[in-house]
């Protein structure tokens, strides 16, 4: 039994979530006309931790839009030309570099993140190597640091999940902070990393026990049982870049694909980013946003060219992204964490598991054919 | 929907099959309720077809695509519209299309049977319907082993039940007896126009505060035709910024509205597109009624047609402007 797990009666939630607003933003899921999003922690209103956020968690760690500084040019002082006293010329001085007064944006403060779904922080350890890696992101690195998540273990599955498919467990105890798991009369929180103390001090967390642990386990058997069995992906790597040429399998795979960036903005682990100036004057903002590659835009070149003019392009890349080209890059992590927000939230149902399993078998039906 | 028209549709789509490259209907999506786009090929193909009131997606969104090469499509009273309004906007070709009509009843709206399967105040997902079907007047919904059932009428698309084409308005086939249209007198809107222009204000600017961007109410729509040359992806002009605000937000949609003005046809694919439920429809719907006062047209009726704001007359025959004193 670990000791450290703590126990919070659903009484006290609330009043949990009150106490860590005193020091800490505090963000939970809450429900906003038929969508569930994740909104500062209000005590007046119940937190939504039944259904499924409609929107990941990444945008807390990943703003959609962010500055990266601000920016202010300072004009060069005026030098005219001036003439000596006698009338001849003076010699003219250099004028002067226009200054750029920059101005970083506010460091982000302490936050705590309750009620995200395990496969949301499967979506940010997957940020993590790419904006902590090789590449040292220091605004995303900041605010990851500052940032406590709490996942909560699923007790059941929609249509569309599919996190056992990618690693994933519906009680995900490999990718953030705290685990909590909804008992009968409360909630049990299992520590996972040290940030977890920044938050588990309260009184109003009792110890919890045996019996706690033993019920939490039973629900996450039954959350696993609920998704079912999941297929081999082996080889998944291979049999998508094997195809990027097959433009049938594209075109057909891409045909509902209505080209939008649902699926890409609700995904918890697409990272791509645009950036652009936006300024009046001498004064503007550089601005760091999300991107899709499902958009024109995406791939556009400044000749005019668009590598990437089809959808059946745009579609591939996604696929490609996630279940190949990411796995060869980060000792074979899937850049996708089977939340299935992209096939729930798609106007046309574009089913990305679809995709793979029929990548894997067309894939391997080119391979015998080919001897 | 009735068997005998479903059997009748597909024996339609068999016969046209050879002479067009695919035909545009409905199969099954992610779970029971939802359906999705099917492109048939073949007559394998077609036994996964399925219309009726689950058939939600308007597949004309996709029609441009095929521009020289010969497609049937499958189409609701709504669907046609879109169909005849991009014809009349040369952005599909009369002959290129062979269009097979069927009597819509109506479409369910995923949304509501997900808000009406709750248990007590718990919401639930339509990711949880384990089983859907539609007998009649009731629609059946199976959830965490218990079955529930609701009268159509009540889980009904709200634009279901205000409309005035539930057959198509230009077919090559049409299969069963038309259905009977409905009335559409804009009292949705009401509740709207009674908010003073702040309290309007701040309403959508709360709905646009969860708006993520994606673009799927452009994408969704049939009739947004400049797909990748959108003023809302352009870098020069910078039309709008990639700030994360409503007021760049409620910019577009207010672009996108008044663009569909005299064109939209009223077929809620914005609204039902948008991942986070945010009624962008109402923008259309406020524009499509001003143009029906202003020039007394409705799009999509007739292929003939040019929509008010796509032509110039000296004198428009519904504002009589020398008249004005």
């Amino acid at each position: 039994m670990n000791a450290a797990l703590k126990f919070l009666p659903h009484e006290h939630l609330k009043a949990w979530l009150e106490e860590l607003a005193g020091t800490m933003r505090v963000l939970a899921p809450q429900k906003e006309g038929a969508a569930v999003v994740y909104r500062a922690f209000d005590p007046s209103r119940e937190p939504e931790l039944i259904r499924k956020p409609t929107e990941s968690a990444k945008h807390i760690l990943f703003p959609r839009s962010e500055a990266l500084f601000a920016f202010h040019k300072k004009k060069a002082p005026f030098a005219p030309d001036s003439l000596n006293p006698d009338g001849s010329q003076a010699e003219k001085e250099e004028p002067a570099t226009p200054a750029m007064e920059l101005t970083p944006p506010e460091q982000p403060g302490p936050t705590v993140v309750f009620g995200m779904t395990g496969c949301d922080a499967g979506g940010v350890t997957t940020f993590d190597p790419v904006y902590g890696g090789r590449y040292q992101d220091p605004y995303y690195l900041q605010r990851r640091e500052a940032t406590v998540l709490i996942a909560r273990a699923c007790n059941e599955a929609l249509s569309t999940c599919f996190c056992t498919w990618v690693g994933g467990d519906p009680a995900n105890r490999r990718d953030a902070d705290i685990l909590a798991t909804r008992l009968e009369n409360g909630w049990l929180l299992e520590p996972l990393t040290e940030r977890a103390e920044r938050v588990l001090g309260s009184t109003l967390l009792g110890d919890a026990g045996e019996a706690e642990a033993r019920e939490a386990e039973a629900l996450h058997a039954k959350a696993r049982a609920a998704i079912g069995e999941a297929p081999d992906l082996t080889g998944i790597e291979d049999a998508l870049p094997a195809l990027f040429d097959d433009k049938d399998f594209w075109w057909s795979e891409s045909a509902a694909c209505l080209a939008c960036g649902a699926c890409t903005y609700l995904c918890p682990t697409c990272h791509c980013f645009t950036i652009t100036d936006e300024k009046a004057g001498l004064s503007g903002v550089r601005l760091r946003a999300w991107d899709t590659c499902m958009a024109a835009l995406y791939t556009l070149e400044a000749s005019g060219h668009n590598p990437r003019g089809q959808k059946a392009a745009r579609l591939r890349n996604r696929v490609g992204h996630k279940f190949a080209y990411f796995l060869k890059n980060h000792q074979g992590r899937i850049s996708c964490c089977g939340c299935g927000r992209c096939i729930k939230s798609c106007p046309s149902s574009v089913d990305i598991r679809r995709i793979v399993l029929n990548a894997l078998k067309r894939a391997k039906g080119k391979e015998a054919a080919n001897g | 929907m009735a068997d005998d028209i479903h059997g009748a549709l597909r024996e339609a789509i068999r016969t046209i099959l050879p002479d067009v490259e695919c035909v545009l209907g409905w199969g099954s999506g992610p779970d029971p309720l939802r359906s999705a786009p099917l492109f048939m090929k073949s007559p394998e193909d077609v036994e996964r077809f399925r219309a009726g009131e689950l058939a939600v997606n308007n597949l004309a969104v996709f029609l441009p695509e095929y521009a020289g090469r010969k497609v049937g499509i499958v189409v609701k009273g709504c669907d046609s519209r879109s169909v005849v309004q991009l014809i009349s906007e040369t952005l599909v070709k009369r002959e290129e299309v062979v269009i097979i009509g069927y009597p819509c009843r109506g479409v369910v709206d995923v949304a509501k049977i997900a808000a009406a399967i709750g248990l007590g105040n718990e919401d639930l997902e339509a990711g949880l319907v384990e089983r859907a079907e539609v007998n009649g007047d009731t629609v059946s919904v199976t959830v965490r082993g218990e079955t529930k059932t609701f009268p159509f009428k009540d889980v009904m698309a709200a634009k279901c039940s205000i409309c005035r084409y539930p057959n198509a308005v230009l077919h090559d086939v049409f299969i069963g007896e038309k259905a009977e249209a409905r009335e559409d007198s804009y009292a949705d809107l009401e509740k709207y126009e009674a908010m003073s222009l702040e309290e309007r204000f701040r309403f959508w600017e709360k709905e646009m505060e969860r708006c993520i961007r994606c673009y799927a109410c452009r994408n969704a729509c049939p009739l947004c035709v400049c797909r990748d040359h959108c003023v809302a992806s352009s870098r020069e002009p910078h039309w709008l910024s990639q700030a994360d605000s409503t007021r760049d937000k409620l910019f577009f949609q207010l672009i996108h509205a008044t663009h569909l003005a005299g064109r939209c046809t009223g077929c809620g694919e914005c609204a039902r597109a948008c991942p986070v439920g945010i009624p962008v429809g109402l923008f259309k719907r406020f524009i499509n009624r001003a143009a029906g006062q202003l020039f007394g047209f409705q799009g999509g009726l007739d292929p003939e047609a040019v929509s008010p704001l796509q032509r110039f007359l000296v004198d428009e025959p519904t504002i009589k402007e020398k008249e004005w004193k």
